[in-house]
Parts: structure tokens; sequence; C-alpha cells
């Protein structure tokens, strides 16, 4: 690269403008990093989401309860290969600020249904036959320092006592992906209808349907809820993708609010670099007029300041992206499992050099064709 | 030897043929150069005087490339320039012509060296090969030693001299010096004007130069007046010889 010398003294020729500008590119692609793994973490559920599996809810809102006797007429509907149900236990583990996702499972389908959360079987059968059992998610099980064969005490929410409840930690589950959600805690459905009041009896939170196509997925939802249409307890039936939007849109559009975030730190990182690069070009307006009266061609002139718009957006970059690969994992420790895993993975990465680069290259192509447009005798006139 | 109105070689380096510059300013338009004529020769060392406004920056601009006349054509070595894309002018521009300002004009954030080597970028040299002319270059000016040195740690005679050695670095056709002395004390001008006189009487350099400073036009081959844009012939010398500024030698 023979112009390498000439861009790099370019560069540095005020080094205070250049620290702050690439300031300027590291605060703003932190910032998208951070943004990036928030929105990713808020609508992993989408993503992650099996196209084969259905959530049915009462049709008034999930907090409102179903019969269990809608499980086999659930099962009995053509094109659903099994069926599971769950609870929401909500229960606090020392301190309400180390909340996890616990969850009452159906022993028996909760591995058909979701088969991407691995159990080793021997731990699974030892669970199956421990009414206080419980299976937690590796990550919580770190977070806590679990161990399998842990006795552990969670204190259940008022509505269902306040008491403690005993649990074994009788196994520990993996996902499968990186981005699948190891942070729940499942407890036997069994000891929960044991311990709840009367009115909590013989009712699940939600159940999740799984589909032997996912072709059949509107089919299936629409019988499921014509089933149950007219009765005490209609339902609403979704595929799990749409259940994850919705549940993230109570929240309010998350996606809106970080794009709207993003979007303004880029168009102001914009304003910023593209007066720097617009005044760095004017203070030089004589030396490129010099340039290209010895016979720097204009393409060669507004390839040099891109180049230098370029370089600053790449290195500020990669410095704001690798500072974010380290602050995430202790923003996401921080969280105290508030949200699933942060994850900064490598297409966020690759799409904030890309932002970067982009911005870099707008930045500097309005003050690069002025350069490029320059006329040598108008330049030395003015010098 | 240079000549104007027509009466020169018809086989000289630079062909200067009806040059006209006129600017618009304000609604009135300035004739800077009138019909110009002249033809200078390879080896030739030309001065241009005359008062401010008389056109002189312009016609060098002309001869170098950098400008486009009204009317009229300039040729170098038979390369008519005025009708060139300004993309074709620029490469010209590089295979071609050397300039030394007054001002030296140099990059402040780059070595001498860099400065030297900076006309070679453009070439298809190598790393080694610019780096044996950039030195070349610089010893011609007596300043390799200096090669590392930045603008600001340099005088001002030795920053012309390394304006000089960009100049001549990638031995262009001929050079043109605006006013190559007018920011030197006389000592750092005679200098520069040893200098010069060297690259035209040793290394055959064609040299057109514009000045304000009778002495160092008297230096020139062949002295040429500029008034109210038109050419005067003031003075010739022979090679080795001097002419005294507005008379014939």
């Amino acid at each position: 690269m023979k112009f390498r010398r000439l861009i790099q003294a370019n560069l540095f020729r005020r080094k205070a403008r250049l620290l702050l500008t690439l300031g300027s590119f590291t605060m703003a692609l932190f910032l998208f990093a951070f943004l990036a793994v928030v929105r990713e973490a808020f609508t992993r559920g989408e993503s992650v989401a099996s196209a084969s599996r259905l959530v049915t809810i009462n049709r008034v809102s999930i907090i409102q309860p179903l019969p269990l006797s809608y499980r086999d007429k659930i099962a009995a509907l053509k094109g659903v290969q099994a069926v599971t149900h769950n609870n929401w236990f909500g229960g606090v583990y020392q301190d309400p600020k180390n909340f996890f996702p616990q969850f009452v499972i159906d022993p028996e389908n909760q591995r058909k249904v979701m088969p991407e959360l691995i159990v080793p079987d021997g731990q699974w059968d030892t669970f199956l036959k421990d009414r206080q059992g419980a299976i937690v998610g590796a990550r919580t099980a770190e977070r806590f320092g679990w161990k399998v064969g842990d006795r552990i005490a969670i204190k259940a929410p008022p509505y269902l006592g306040g008491q403690a409840w005993q649990f074994n930690i009788d196994g520990i589950y993996h996902g499968q992906k990186p981005t699948d959600d190891e942070s729940q805690f499942w407890l036997q459905w069994e000891y929960f209808e044991q311990n709840v009041p009367p009115s909590f009896k013989n009712m699940a939170g939600w159940y999740v349907v799984k589909l032997d196509a996912p072709d059949d997925a509107q089919r299936v939802a629409k019988a499921i809820d014509t089933q149950f249409a007219n009765s005490p307890y209609e339902t609403k039936t979704e595929t799990e993708s749409q259940f994850a939007a919705s549940w993230v849109n109570q929240m309010g559009n998350i996606k809106f609010l970080i794009l709207a975030i993003g979007s303004v730190v880029f168009f102001t990182l914009l304003l910023v670099t593209g007066n720097t690069m617009a005044i760095s070009v004017r203070e030089r307006t004589g030396e490129l007029a010099i340039l290209k009266a010895i016979g720097f061609k204009d393409g060669t002139v507004l390839l040099l300041v891109l180049a230098e718009a370029l370089t600053i957006a790449f290195v500020g970059a990669v410095l704001g992206l690798g500072l974010a690969t380290l602050a995430i994992p202790a923003l996401a420790a921080a969280l105290n499992g508030l949200l699933p895993n942060l994850i900064l993975s490598k297409s966020m990465i690759a799409a904030g050099i890309g932002f970067a680069l982009a911005t870099g290259a707008l930045s500097g192509l309005l003050p690069g064709i002025g350069a490029m447009r320059l006329r040598v005798v108008n330049a030395f006139r003015r010098i | 030897m240079a000549s104007v109105n027509n009466n020169g070689s018809s086989d000289a380096l630079i062909q200067v043929r009806g040059l006209n510059k006129a600017y618009r300013r304000g609604g009135e338009e300035i004739q800077v150069l009138q019909g110009l004529n002249l033809d200078v020769d390879q080896g030739d060392f030309v001065a241009f005087m005359g008062p401010s406004g008389s056109g002189k920056t312009t016609l060098l601009n002309l001869l170098g490339g950098l400008d486009v006349p009204s009317a009229g054509t300039v040729s170098v070595s038979g390369d008519e320039i005025t009708h060139m894309s300004s993309s074709k002018l620029t490469e010209w521009r590089a295979r071609h012509v050397g300039f030394i300002f007054q001002m030296y004009n140099l990059i402040p954030v780059l070595t001498a060296f860099q400065n030297v080597e900076l006309p070679l970028l453009l070439t298809r040299l190598s790393k080694s090969e610019r780096h044996q002319h950039v030195e070349t270059a610089l010893s011609v000016v007596a300043l390799a030693e200096r090669m590392h040195h930045y603008p600001r740690q340099l005088s001002g005679g030795q920053e012309q001299r390394v304006a000089i050695a960009r100049a001549i670095v990638s031995d262009p056709t001929f050079l043109l010096c605006d006013e190559p002395t007018g920011d030197l004390d006389r000592r750092s001008a005679d200098e520069i004007m040893v200098l010069i006189e060297e690259l035209v009487n040793q290394h055959g350099k064609t040299v057109l130069m514009v000045t304000h400073d009778p002495i160092v036009a008297a230096r020139a081959h062949t002295l040429l007046h500029l008034e109210k844009g038109v050419l005067v012939e003031a003075g010739k010398a022979k090679p080795g010889q001097t002419i005294s500024a507005g008379s014939e030698a």
C-alpha cells in the first residue's frame, strides 16, 4: 500500500482530534453492541422458537389458568404429536433480586415437547422418582453454585402461602445451542398440586403443543381455539414464535425503541465525524492542491480522504466492539438473570463493523468530493 | 533559445500559440493574457518578469496544465495539452512538469524523504527503486543527510531545496518555478539559484521561472517581460553569461 504513510501521517496530524473521533466511534460501537445484545435477548424467543410448537393460553390473559382436562382433548386433535402443560411458580431464592424463571412441568411429556433442552437420562430418572426433585438450567446452576444432589429452599409466592418449599437438585439441563435458555428451574407437577390451594388444583397455566409438521400450525391452532370457543375458559393459540413476540411486546415496542436509539447514535456519529473530516480536509486545501498539481488524480485524492475516514471508523469499531466483548459478560452478571444470556454474536460484530464503515464512508464522502473537485489554481490563490 | 512572436525553431520543446486567458469578475471580463506566442527550446532557462497582475503566474499555470486557456494552444514535445481532459492533463503533469513554489508547499507531516517520494507514488517503481531515486534527488540538492527531517526542522532554503528535489525526482521534461526565491534571504536565494543553474547547465533541464527579483532574473538565459498580458523579449544571454533585466544582452 504505497499511500499508507501519507494516510497515516494525515491521521496523526492532530492527535487530540484523532483520539476524540476514535472515541466517538468506540463509544457508539460499544453502545451498538450493548443495544444489539439486549434486543437479541428480548427477541431470542422468536428466533429460537420451534416452528413445530404451539402455545395455548387463556384467551383473557396468560395469568388466567386453563383446565387440566384440556390436555387430552388437545392431544386427540389430528396433527398433534405431544402436549405438555406448565405453570408459573414465581418463588424467591434467598433474595428477590435472585430472579430466575421457575416452571412447574409435566414430567411425562416435557422432554417430548422440548427435546432441545437436554437432561442426562440418569438424572431424569432420579427426577421422575423424586417428588421434591428439580431440574435446573446450567446457567442458573452455575450462578448459584448448585450441584446435583444439593438441597435448596425456595420461598413460595404469597398466593401459594409464602412458605419455603424444599427441593433436591436432581439434574442439570443444557441447551443444544448457545442461544437456548439455560436459566429455567423445573419442579414436579405432583409436588405443586399437593401444596397449592384447592382453587389452583387441576389447572394449568398454559399448554405447549408439539406438532407432527410445522405446516399444520395454523390449522391446529384454529382447531384448538374452535374446540374451546364459548366455554368458560376460551383459548388463544399461537405459534411459539408469535407467543414470544407478544410476550416481548407486553413490555413495549422494545425493537422500535432500540432501533430508534441506535439510529440517533449513528446519525449523531455521522454528523460529528462528517464535520471533523470536513474541517480536516479544509485545513489541508493547499496540500491537496499540491498533490493534484504533481499528478494525483481526482479519484486518488477522494480515495485518500475516504481511506482516512474508513481507518478511523474501522479502528474505532474494533475498539468499541472489543470493549463490548469484555464488558457484556459483566453486564449480564449484573442483571442477575433478568434477561437471558447476553451473547455478542459474530453477525452482530460484522454488522457493527459494517455500520461503522458505512458511517465512515458517508462522513468522508462529502469532504472527499470537495477535495476531488478542488481546482488547483483556485486553491493556490487562497494560500 | 526561447523566443516570442513565432520566430523560434519549429521543433521547440514548448510552443505557445495565440494564448488568451480571460477571467470574468462581477460581470466584467478581465483579459489577463492576449494572444501570446512563445517558443522554448530544450535546456533553456527563461525568466518572466512583470508587475503584479500582469499574468505571470497565470502563464505559468497554463504552461503547467493547471489551468486552461480561453483561446490558443500550448504544446509540449509535440503534445497539445490545451485540449486534454482533466484526467489526462493530471497524468501529463505527473510525467512532464516539476513545480517549485515560493512557499515551498511541502507536506508538513511528511519527512523530506517522504515529500520527495510523493510524485514517485504515482509510478510503477518498486519501493527500493523509489528509495534510490529519492536519495539521488536529495543528493543533487545536497540534503541527503537530512532526509528524515520534517519541514519544520529545516531552514527556508533547505525547505526549498527539498521542494526542488521533489520537482526533479521523477525527471520531468521541464520545471516551472513561481518566485522560487521570493521567501528567502539573499544568501539562501543565491544558493537556490546556483542549484537551478546546475539543473539547467549540468543536467540539461528546461526551466521557466517567474520572479520579481531582477538579480534572480538576470541569471536566466532569456528574460521576458509581461505587461498588460503581452509578452516582450527583454534580454538574452549565451549559456554561462548573465543578462541585465530590461535590456538586450
